[in-house]
């Protein structure tokens, strides 16, 4: 990549305004760190592609947390280790940019370990830069997940030991494991054959998310002189000697020719057709009207309904609920939840009203529907005195203890049994009460039926369930 | 639109898509799972983003970046989860990004259980998250508010480039009522501070990083100048049967549905009380409370918790009148006839006194 | 300090250095293959000896650009080829 000048990269600001102190023309990194370097690859790039302008990058807790005194683009900086999460709420709101990454050892493979690992393996279309110098160069010195064994930092004053802090962590080795990276390479800025390939693997890693081709990672062996307390030009040697023996160089994985190119394109904000988006359209069935109440009594009845699960007793709760509401009434519905469901019963509180409700749930009842003997007896004491009790006597074998209230005996599982399932009982029941009490309109009901029972085989059965249990309750009390 | 039986947790979905949110990034958990599950049927169909994180941590930073990007995004969970994103919100505030984060809350401390607590009312209202801040939390009560409130909270959230909490718990999550939805926004706020695709954007930084104390010093002044504006602009607050009351309940969420009907029950019997629920929990409606302190003789907080929201009543009355306190925990929630007692004990206290 | 040489190479190319943005690491003297970059007997602004062109022998390769983390620190430039 031979050039006719060799200068700062565009893609840097010419003054860096936002750096403190008065020294606005030179970074804040120490003097033989390798930041700089990849740094300029990075902005090099950006040029040559044309991307600046919709460059965002991401910048991490470490010493590059300040990258944004240097880059004339998009900056965000994010938490420690989060870089990856934070870079893909960007690209999915952006597709069309270019979201850059850049995290050093600690951020990304200590903290950061599973927000790297889950964004690589989503294959989200942004670009990592990862600089490993096997230390905390920021916080003074500490051990990384990176440093190598034996290396003594200011929380390994002996040396790192694979018994105490186990052995570095191989980061692209790590990534190429999984299906969705594209192409996973390490470089190492150190000489000038090194420092050249480092330039190719910068340039590919973007192109790719130029080009649409998923998620990209480039580690950099990078001299951190200062914390490795030598000078910057043995530092060089330093990572052929050392770093490069444990965290060999190359592409550990490159899939790119082989990847469909899907660039990213605008979101534009839309907010046409919400109705039938969110399902929130008006229905078009027949809705459920109120009927004439039998007794003042029956007004704004709080009712609980009980029974095993796959009763179809939370779906009971939901059609009173509906059909109130379709005609007009205050409804609210209150399944079992938390501590209510121990016991094995499933039961929930149905409030209709003509005023406001106040609390959903239904404490003394004015109505209880019981379909097995557990909830019979779990429920009964709380039947308000004149109340109504409708049980399922098909199932329920005990005699109610209540003399104060009414009691309605349904054989609701044995009708629904005769239409042709004994999952529809629950309408029986549904019946049975609206005919008793008329607070509902029953023929609007049933029709209203498929409102509120979505699957429209049962319908008929359903519909007639509702029939035959208003009917008993006609013939018999 | 037309009136729809529904989930509270499926009206914050709807709520939230209609006020012009755009990105979901969540993390299930019991009581709030329905939330995410309605996010990843419905945000996809109007052209947003739905994606289940790898944790609290990271659903949070995602809002994060899906708000710096510009966009109106969100996230839920419920308490433990609420934990693990308050890294993100003491963020999120420090870098003055709007997000909406609905919490419904469930028992602790630890895994504790799924059942209705408000025991996240310190860890929401007081901070949670490290260093000065406040966030507007608003405690809807009925499924229509947790849509109207979702809405109102986006709203507040843009206004003044803050989180804003939904604090909810399971029962108002869990149950159905009707709701009457409003007409979608047709456009949302534009954000010229936000990082976006384009040359217009490439100043913008998004960061919480003031690394000269003067500077830090400044920023957090803004901070509370806003938090202040806040107060003053969005206390939200419910009366009910105030009058001529002499004893005043207080209690937001579930716990004011059930005090509503603990009122009615005392009034029947001749007890002079009214509710007052907080709607926003922060700013915490205090101008209210102080003006019924002028004419009423004492107050019952009652909460599904030990007692937080009180110590809020306590200093906003700096003892000017007696303060008594009811709770549970553990996901037991009071019964009706049980604050109807408390009230009566009240009225009791008064004519022994 | 580097012993001053003569340069190998007929200048192609010329080098710059801005003296207050260079931090003195030396890899620009370590990685130039003419051995024409050496280090500044004086101090700059930030107390670095800076790294100083010969004056001659660049060939304009741009290795000491990559070799050096500072963006600016150092702009090479190819020459016309000399007849």
């Amino acid at each position: 990549m031979p050039k006719e000048i060799y200068a700062k990269a565009e893609s840097f600001y010419v003054d860096f305004e936002r750096k403190t102190g008065p020294d606005k023309i030179s970074t804040h990194y120490c003097p033989g760190c390798g930041h700089g370097n990849l740094h300029k690859m990075i902005a090099e790039t950006l040029d040559e592609f044309g991307v600046r302008d919709k460059t965002i990058f991401v910048w991490p807790v470490g010493c590059s947390v300040f990258g944004y005194y240097y880059f004339h683009t998009g900056n965000v900086q994010v938490a420690h280790g989060r870089a990856p999460a934070v870079a893909t709420g960007i690209k999915r709101a952006h597709p069309d940019s270019i979201v850059l990454v850049y995290q050093g050892d600690g951020d990304l493979a200590g903290i950061g370990g599973n927000e790297i690992l889950q964004a690589a393996n989503r294959g989200e279309n942004i670009t990592v830069f990862f600089v490993n110098n096997a230390i905390y160069g920021m916080t003074g010195g500490q051990m990384a997940p990176t440093t190598l064994p034996g290396m003594k930092t200011t929380t390994t004053p002996l040396g790192r030991t694979r018994e105490n802090e186990g052995l570095p962590i191989r980061v692209v080795e790590l990534l190429s494991a999984l299906e969705a990276p594209t192409y996973l390479e390490r470089v190492s800025l150190t000489d000038a054959k090194q420092m050249n390939r480092a330039r190719r693997a910068v340039r590919k890693a973007i192109q790719a998310q130029v080009e649409g081709k998923g998620f990209t990672l480039v580690e950099a062996l990078a001299p951190c002189p200062t914390g490795w307390k030598i000078a910057p030009t043995d530092s060089r040697d330093w990572i052929h000697e050392q770093m490069e023996p444990l965290f060999p160089l190359g592409a550990k994985k490159d899939v790119l020719e082989h990847v469909e190119s899907i660039p990213g394109e605008p979101r534009p904000f839309v907010a046409d057709g919400m109705g039938e988006k969110l399902d929130i359209l008006a229905s078009s069935v027949t809705q459920a009207r109120k009927g004439t109440l039998k007794e003042e009594d029956y007004a704004n009845p709080r009712i609980k309904v009980a029974g095993f699960g796959g009763q179809g007793i939370l779906l009971l709760g939901v059609a009173f609920s509906e059909c109130g509401m379709q005609a007009g009434y205050e409804v609210s519905w209150l399944p079992s939840y938390g501590p209510e469901m121990r016991g094995g019963t499933a039961n929930c509180h149905v409030r209709i009203s003509d005023p406001k409700i106040g609390s959903p749930m239904v404490e003394e009842s004015d109505v209880l529907i019981a379909m097995n003997r557990p909830s019979l007896e779990k429920f009964e004491p709380d039947v308000r005195p004149g109340g109504l009790l409708l049980l399922d006597s098909s199932l329920i074998d005990i005699e109610p203890q209540r003399d104060d209230v009414t009691i309605l005996k349904i054989p609701a599982t044995k009708i629904a049994d005769d239409i042709g399932t004994t999952k529809c009982a629950n309408m029986v029941m549904m019946g049975a009460y609206i005919e008793r009490t008329g607070i509902l309109d029953l023929e609007s009901v049933i029709e209203a039926l498929p409102s509120y029972i979505k699957r429209k085989k049962t319908i008929p059965m359903n519909q007639q369930a509702i029939a035959k249990g208003a009917e008993y309750v006609r013939e018999h009390f | 639109m037309a009136k729809q039986l529904l989930k509270g947790n499926d009206a914050v979905v709807k709520g939230a898509i209609l006020a012009g949110c755009r990105a979901y990034y969540g993390y299930p958990i019991t009581p709030a799972s329905e939330i995410a599950e309605a996010a990843a049927l419905y945000f996809p169909r109007v052209g947003g983003t739905f994606l289940q994180a790898e944790s609290e941590i990271g659903a949070i930073n995602m809002v994060y970046g899906a708000s710096s990007a510009g966009i109106r995004s969100m996230t839920a969970s419920s308490s433990p989860g609420i934990s693990l994103k308050m890294e993100g919100v003491s963020y999120l505030v420090g870098a003055e990004l709007p997000c909406v984060i609905v919490d419904i809350v469930r028992g602790g401390p630890g895994l504790g259980n799924i059942a209705p607590e408000q025991g996240d009312y310190f860890q929401i209202v007081k901070g949670g998250g490290h260093g000065n801040y406040r966030v507007p939390v608003l405690a809807p009560n009925s499924v229509q508010e947790m849509c109207d409130l979702t809405m109102l909270g986006f709203e507040i959230a843009d206004r003044y480039r803050t989180p804003v909490f939904i604090m909810a718990d399971g029962f108002t999550g869990q149950m159905m009522e009707p709701c009457e939805f409003p007409e979608p926004r047709e456009d949302v706020p534009d954000k010229p501070w936000a990082v976006g695709p384009d040359a217009s954007r490439i100043d913008n930084l998004v960061s919480s990083i003031y690394l000269d104390p003067d500077d830090l010093e400044g920023h957090v002044e803004k901070l509370r100048k806003k938090a202040e504006e806040i107060e003053t602009n969005e206390t939200r607050f419910e009366e009910y049967r105030l009058d001529d009351a002499e004893h005043v309940v207080i209690g937001y969420g579930i716990v004011s549905r059930i005090l509503k009907s603990a009122v009615d029950m005392a009034r029947e019997q001749g007890i002079k009380v009214g509710l007052l629920r907080p709607i926003s929990l922060f700013p915490f409606p205090k101008a209210p409370i102080r003006k019924l302190a002028e004419r009423v003789r004492d107050f019952l907080v009652v909460e599904l918790s030990t007692g937080q929201m009180v110590e809020d009543v306590r200093l906003t009355l700096e003892g000017a009148r007696p303060v008594r306190f009811y709770g549970r925990t553990g996901g037991n929630v009071p019964k009706d006839s049980e604050l109807f007692e408390q009230i009566r004990k009240l009225q009791e206290e008064k004519i022994h006194a | 300090m580097t012993e001053v040489r003569k340069p190998r190479a007929k200048p192609r190319g010329t080098v710059e250095i801005r003296v207050d943005e260079c931090k003195g690491c030396g890899y620009c003297i370590v990685e130039c293959p003419q051995k024409v970059l050496v280090l500044a007997k004086g101090f700059n602004r930030m107390g670095y000896h800076p790294s100083e062109y010969l004056g001659d022998g660049c060939t304009g390769c741009g290795i000491c650009f990559y070799a050096c983390p500072e963006p600016g620190a150092i702009l090479v430039r190819k020459l016309e080829p000399v007849s």
